[in-house]
């Protein structure tokens, strides 16, 4: 469909706007995390000042980083690879050999991400408590592979259905058993579908906050945590926060951007076929 | 090479029952065509044969083997999809290798049957590239070497012309041909073209409601259809079926009369009931427009096609028959003509749509 120009100027002008409103709080952050503690709480706000990484000195000499840092790598990329494990042969099964209830399936495991987390922090306290999976990096990666897995199985049961039945077919012929189907065609057909969903499970697993804040305490803590843990005791210090918060999202952040080609392409790959 | 046989075979989903007991033999090194419209069950029953559907009931037999049960892979058959199901991310050497690499046969004994097939498809130029670079008609070829290279038993061909353009599929059809040739393989081939059942076919199988119509060399279903539905499935244009009672059957003034009064004679004398319903069946090729012919009409419409001209005449009540004949046109538009059916080659078929037997052999008139 052909836009006319003042159609073209609008879609932009509310586009532009959208992401502003977006980004704006990250710009803040990082501004913010340059600023002194009284630049930080200033009213009004000050957008010129001579930046100081005197936060970040603080802030990491206060805490361990890297202990944070290599968590979030153990918690986010452990969860992922174990996603896929369970996720690839769910979806594989729902696309390829479909029951009777396989929609009501799918449904039922998109319905879990709508509950409300807090609803299940007590009896999953309880359970970790009772398992000695508090404060682990394995009960960590077991339940962010969890409640990612209705994603991760949805994602790849939509790029498995776009590949062709035939050619499964043919390969069912040429002698190709079902894992070699799997490892020769599916795989390599659905390659950047499959990346994408880890791409996106990283994401979900790194900025996840809630569940790490409650079932961690030192030993597994990842970057969530260590953001937290400069937000209360000593009252607000914005700067250090701001600080503490760019150093926790900065991986993620650059990992993102350096991925979102691939991200992107992975999320239309059935749109555009 | 190899037989295949299918006795009674059945297949149903749920309560639907789409095949509905084939009975079929297949002769070694036969090229036999599956033809009938679209939702007849043909691809179904080719898709069993195949392995890929479950058989509800009834034998299927290879070389004398049950293989109901036995895995696609492991029947000794190739299959060309409609839609080549070619590997997308494989070359095009890749694609054709692939039955042989699952098989655990040696990269060079490999290469080796990938290069022959090649050669026979003249796909040679092509072996590194990837489908996506290929044109319909190469990828088709690459699809049928993939067959090729397994040397199977039995070749299955699901339509794999129904997506080129007219001009390639000739040039196909006539590859095809040759190929079987050269081969000398059995051949099971699935198509909606009654055009390509009868220029490929050694025999035809006319599939209709899950049932099989008629089974027969491609000229003599042409000549002797079995009943209305072959008649006016097999030929293009179509048989001309024109519904009448019958008079004066036992004598040989033995005559369809037409609802608007109009008497056809057919010559001789017709083993059914006087008064009966028949259907009386005239190919376009047999009617000639002629002074004192019993069908009075008005001309439609006048299709020049080159080498033959297809005049639509309405008669009657609205319907349309269709006269073939050479480049000019018997009578213009909205022309008055009478036309003349070749009594030599008139089809009559009886109130359950099957053809009555010691009518005028169309044979003699061939």
């Amino acid at each position: 469909m052909e836009r006319s120009p003042t159609q073209r100027l609008v879609a932009a002008i509310v586009g532009w706007s959208l992401a502003l409103v977006m980004f704006f709080p990250i710009f803040w952050m990082i501004l913010t995390a340059f600023k002194t503690e009284p630049q930080a709480i200033a009213s009004p706000p000050v957008f010129f000042f001579e930046p100081t990484l005197r936060n970040f000195q603080v802030v990491l000499d206060r805490a361990n980083y890297l202990h944070f840092f290599m968590n979030s790598v153990i918690v986010s990329v452990g969860s992922t690879l174990l996603a896929l494990l369970v996720g690839l042969p769910a979806a594989y099964a729902l696309a390829f050999y479909p029951g009777r209830r396989a929609k009501d399936l799918l449904v039922w495991m998109l319905s879990t991400k709508m509950m409300p987390a807090v609803g299940v922090l007590v009896p999953i306290y309880l359970m970790f408590k009772a398992t000695g999976l508090l404060d682990s990096h394995i009960g960590l990666v077991v339940l962010y592979m969890l409640t990612n897995l209705p994603i991760v199985v949805w994602m790849l049961f939509t790029f498995f259905r776009d590949v062709p039945r035939e050619i499964l077919e043919a390969a069912r012929l040429d002698g190709a058993k079902p894992l070699r189907q799997f490892l020769f065609l599916l795989l390599p057909l659905t390659a950047p579908g499959i990346a994408s969903t880890a791409l996106l499970s990283i994401i979900l697993a790194w900025n996840e906050a809630f569940w790490s804040i409650n079932l961690t305490v030192s030993n597994a803590t990842p970057l969530t945590a260590f953001i937290a843990s400069f937000s209360s005791p000593q009252g607000l210090f914005w700067a250090k926060l701001s600080a503490a918060s760019l150093l926790a999202i900065g991986p993620i952040l650059v990992f993102g951007w350096l991925t979102q080609r691939q991200l992107v392409r992975g999320l239309t790959f059935g749109a555009v076929k | 090479m190899a037989t295949v046989s299918l006795s009674n075979i059945r297949k149903s989903y749920g309560a639907l029952e789409v095949v509905k007991g084939v009975d079929l033999q297949i002769r070694d090194r036969e090229f036999l065509v599956l033809v009938g419209p679209s939702g007849c069950g043909k691809t179904t029953l080719l898709r069993m044969i195949a392995g890929l559907e479950t058989i509800t009931a009834g034998d299927l037999l290879i070389d004398g083997r049950r293989v109901n049960d036995v895995e696609p892979d492991a029947r000794g058959l190739a299959m060309v999809f409609q839609s080549y199901a070619l590997y997308p991310h494989m070359t095009v050497a890749g694609n054709m290798g692939f039955a042989l690499r699952m098989a655990g046969t040696p990269k060079a004994e490999r290469d080796a049957k990938v290069k022959d097939a090649a050669r026979i498809l003249q796909l040679e130029p092509y072996l590194d590239r990837k489908p996506g670079q290929l044109s319909g008609g190469q990828r088709q070829r690459v699809a049928i070497g993939r067959a090729i290279v397994r040397s199977p038993k039995v070749f299955l061909f699901d339509e794999p012309l129904s997506n080129l353009d007219a001009a390639l599929r000739m040039q196909m059809r006539i590859e095809l041909a040759r190929l079987h040739r050269e081969l000398d393989a059995t051949m099971i081939y699935v198509t909606h073209d009654q055009v390509e059942a009868m220029t490929l076919a050694d025999r035809i199988v006319v599939v209709n409601g899950g049932r099989i119509e008629q089974i027969g060399a491609p000229m003599d279903i042409y000549l002797h259809p079995a009943t209305t539905f072959v008649a006016g499935f097999i030929g293009a244009p179509k048989m001309n079926l024109l519904a009448g009672r019958l008079k004066q059957a036992g004598s040989a003034a033995a005559a369809v009369v037409l609802d608007d009064g109009t008497t056809l004679p057919i010559g001789r004398p017709v083993p059914l009931a006087e008064n009966e319903s028949v259907t009386l069946g005239i190919r376009p090729e047999a009617l000639s427009v002629a002074a004192d012919g019993p069908l009075a009409g008005r001309v439609t419409v006048v299709e020049h096609l080159g080498g033959e001209t297809l005049t639509h005449v309405e008669i009657g009540s609205r319907r349309l028959v269709t006269v073939k004949t050479a480049e000019t046109a018997p009578a213009g538009v909205d022309e008055q003509v009478r036309l003349r059916p070749d009594p030599a080659r008139l089809h009559l078929f009886g109130p359950d749509g099957r053809a009555v037997a010691e009518l005028p052999t169309s044979t003699k008139a061939a």
